[in-house]
């Protein structure tokens, strides 16, 4: 065998497994679900949160039990895009009107009580093969073993189906969280004290939109962030608040040192 | 009313309606008695025949719930509800709901599901309930307590048992069998062993002629899995032929396994959409084949459509109109998870007039027609609803201040900022006790940003509306 053959042979695989790799996303020309927000779509590499792709997500705190916010950044993000949801419960919880607020009307999504955990991950993976669905979302609460989270990812990445597993735990700081995972990005939601409904005058009583902290942990090709963003209203936009944004999630500070984050818009 | 039939020499009641057994008149007596009983008595001859063809009629109707039915003449009908039950809602649904269609169609029915067909029968007939669920592995208590009559034997034997001074089916399992079978012949041993499940008992189903089905039988029994499965395809191929002649699509699909000791072993599979796609109706069968004991061996395997729906060609979608096309595919999906998971499982969300927050949504089936309508937007709803409401210590202002701080699962939570109150009143078209009742709702955030949906019983002002508890029904 000639020296110069090794090299063509690696380059020639290099090539192939760019080709497998990239596959999923950009040669079937899907949009990434954008988030609007100019800097945070530019901290992911696919310019939004990759379609085809696995995606983890799980409350801060306490929330990390009901993954309220979680279950909105997932129906805001799939409302973007056309076509029909997956959404596979593991409790019966949910209440769709909430989800129709964010722009995920009730025709576009099928729910599944599945019951338990292994039961939801059998059927995210089911859905995430159907090359019909806009995405799977699930709600799992079990122990995430890499080899079940690859297979979700390469069934989504098959498929081109967007996959959500919002993690949920009865416990606050699960150490089953920290384990890794074969998820292309996984995220923290937290929330924080909102701002005053009128801007002009604090002192009015009401809700304004909740803030949230967005921190992205892991993100594969790209580098962690932490942002501080506006909910989605039903339009489906959010905005990001504060200059404090580039900077890497500390792990551990769900909760904000200050009482109340600078007032400036972006 | 009653029945008379011919007993050879004398007329005799072959049947009592319940104000004639109200009146004291029981089958069997002579006719000359009961009209002496009762003057006036309505009478009518007894149609053995006519009773038979009707009792077979309802065989076939029971179709619709287990594959295997069959008429047990003279007034029963056997089901075999093996592996059927989760498709009603479980065994005690399943009898519920046949026992009130029946008495929506004017009959009286008694019914029970027991592990052996013998004691099924004995339940029915001398239980104390009409509906009776017999738990697995119980049945032999369950007969015991019954009398000797119910074990279908003939009434020279029972008089004659209970001369013995057997009174109870379980007195009779406990005495020694030899005496028994010498005084009494075979009988009294084998309806005892098929009561209690230790001889097999056949019955013999009914099969509705229109129904569109085919059969296979094998020259060797065959045993394993992919022998099944390539039998299935086969079977498949000339079943969805068959629907495809006459238009329709299968709802529910029945697989029968004959084995080789006679015995019949079934799978039935539900779709959620009328289909004949053979690959589609493939894999649900093939999903369930862990459930099939093939015993010793299959020898033939039949596959029936008891259910079919009109399934018209489909011309393919021009792609002029986006909306039309991803439904169909959908269906399959869903026919795999609810097989899976079982009925009840898979549904969408539908908006319901209502502003009672828990009564806003309803579960529809998921293939079918899509929801049209979503709810009232910019109204503040919680992603998760507590069910139920789980009460909470609040502190308020009366009437008609937000929470200052509430306290659940021994947490205090304090609250920064509230908008409220949102007034829902009770629906008294619904329910007459909500004619006053009031809920005042308010969407709360604490000093961690963390948003709830608290609710106070009543206006404050007038007690009639509400006992001014607080709860929490939701995390926004």
């Amino acid at each position: 065998m000639q020296p110069g053959s090794h090299i063509t042979g690696l380059s020639a695989l290099r090539t192939t497994i760019a080709r497998l790799e990239r596959r999923a996303a950009a040669d079937r020309g899907a949009t990434p679900l954008t988030f609007g927000l100019p800097r945070v779509d530019a901290a992911l590499p696919a310019g939004g949160v990759m379609p085809g792709a696995l995606h983890e997500a799980w409350g801060a705190g306490p929330q990390v039990e009901h993954g309220a916010a979680v279950a909105l950044l997932a129906a805001g993000l799939l409302a973007r895009g056309p076509g029909e949801v997956l959404w596979v419960l593991e409790q019966r919880d949910i209440y769709p009107p909430a989800l129709a607020e964010v722009g995920l009307t009730p025709n576009r999504v099928v729910y599944v009580h599945a019951r338990k955990p292994a039961t939801v991950l059998l059927v995210m993976e089911e859905g995430l093969r159907h090359r019909g669905l806009a995405g799977v979302v699930g709600e799992f609460s079990g122990t995430l073993s890499l080899t079940a989270s690859r297979r979700l990812q390469l069934a989504a990445e098959r498929s081109g189906v967007t996959a959500f597993l919002l993690r949920r735990s009865r416990c606050f700081d699960d150490p089953v969280l920290r384990e890794p995972s074969a998820a292309v990005t996984r995220w923290r939601v937290g929330t924080l004290p909102s701002l005053p409904p009128l801007a002009h005058a604090p002192e009015t009583p009401g809700l304004g939109p909740a803030l949230w902290r967005l921190e992205l942990i892991r993100c594969r090709g790209g580098e962690a962030h932490s942002w501080i963003v506006e909910a989605f209203d039903a339009t489906g936009r959010c905005r990001l608040v504060a200059d404090l944004a580039d900077r890497p999630a500390a792990p551990g500070a769900d909760r904000p040192t200050a009482p109340e984050p600078r007032r400036a818009l972006v | 009313m009653i029945t008379a039939a011919s007993d050879g020499r004398r007329m005799v009641v072959a049947a009592a309606d319940q104000a004639a057994l109200a009146l004291g008149i029981r089958p069997g007596m002579t006719l000359a008695h009961a009209r002496a009983m009762v003057p006036g008595l309505a009478v009518v001859d007894a149609d053995r025949e006519g009773d038979a063809t009707a009792l077979a009629r309802m065989a076939a109707w029971c179709l619709r719930y287990s594959p295997l039915t069959a008429a047990d003449p003279p007034n029963g009908i056997w089901l075999d509800i093996t592996g059927c039950a989760p498709l009603h809602g479980g065994e005690a649904a399943l009898l519920a709901d046949l026992l009130e269609r029946l008495a929506r169609g004017g009959a009286q029915a008694r019914a029970a599901v027991a592990d052996t067909p013998g004691a099924a029968h004995a339940v029915a007939r001398f239980g104390r309930d009409a509906l009776a669920v017999v738990d697995p592995g119980t049945h032999a208590e369950a007969i015991a307590k019954l009398p000797v009559g119910a074990l279908r034997l003939p009434d020279e034997t029972v008089t004659a048992l209970r001369r013995l001074g057997f009174e109870r089916v379980g007195q009779l399992a406990e005495a020694a069998r030899g005496p028994l079978v010498r005084r009494f012949g075979k009988q009294v041993a084998l309806r005892l062993d098929q009561a209690a499940g230790r001889v097999f008992e056949a019955i013999h189903p009914v099969i509705p002629d229109e129904m569109v089905a085919h059969r296979l039988s094998f020259v060797e029994p065959l045993l394993t899995a992919e022998a099944f499965g390539q039998v299935i395809d086969e079977l498949l191929t000339a079943v969805c032929a068959g629907l495809e002649a006459s238009g329709q699509g299968a709802r529910r699909l029945d697989l029968l396994f004959e084995r080789v000791d006679g015995s019949v072993q079934s799978i039935r599979i539900g779709t959620a959409a009328p289909s004949r796609h053979a690959p589609h109706l493939a894999r649900l069968l093939r999903e369930r084949l862990e459930t099939v004991d093939p015993g010793l061996g299959v020898e033939a395997m039949q596959l029936r459509v008891p259910q079919a729906e009109a399934l018209a060609f489909r011309q393919a979608s021009a792609g002029l109109l986006d909306g039309d096309a991803p439904a169909a595919g959908i269906a399959a999906l869903v026919d795999r998870i609810e097989n899976r998971l079982g009925p009840g499982s898979v549904w969408r969300a539908a908006a319901v007039e209502s502003d009672v927050p828990e009564r806003a949504v309803a579960a529809i089936p998921a293939i079918g027609r899509a929801p049209a309508t979503s709810w009232p937007p910019g109204l503040p709803r919680p992603v998760r609803l507590l069910d139920p409401p789980r009460p909470v210590d609040v502190l308020a202002l009366l009437p008609d201040h937000p929470p200052v701080a509430f306290t659940w699962r021994r947490r205090r939570h304090r609250i920064r900022r509230a908008d409220g109150p949102e007034r829902i009143t009770g629906e008294w078209w619904r329910r007459a006790g909500e004619e006053a009742a009031v809920r005042d709702y308010f969407a709360v955030e604490d000093e961690d940003g963390r948003r709830f949906w608290l609710f106070r019983r009543g206006d404050g002002i007038d007690p009639a509306t509400g006992d001014l508890r607080w709860f929490l029904h939701g995390l926004l």
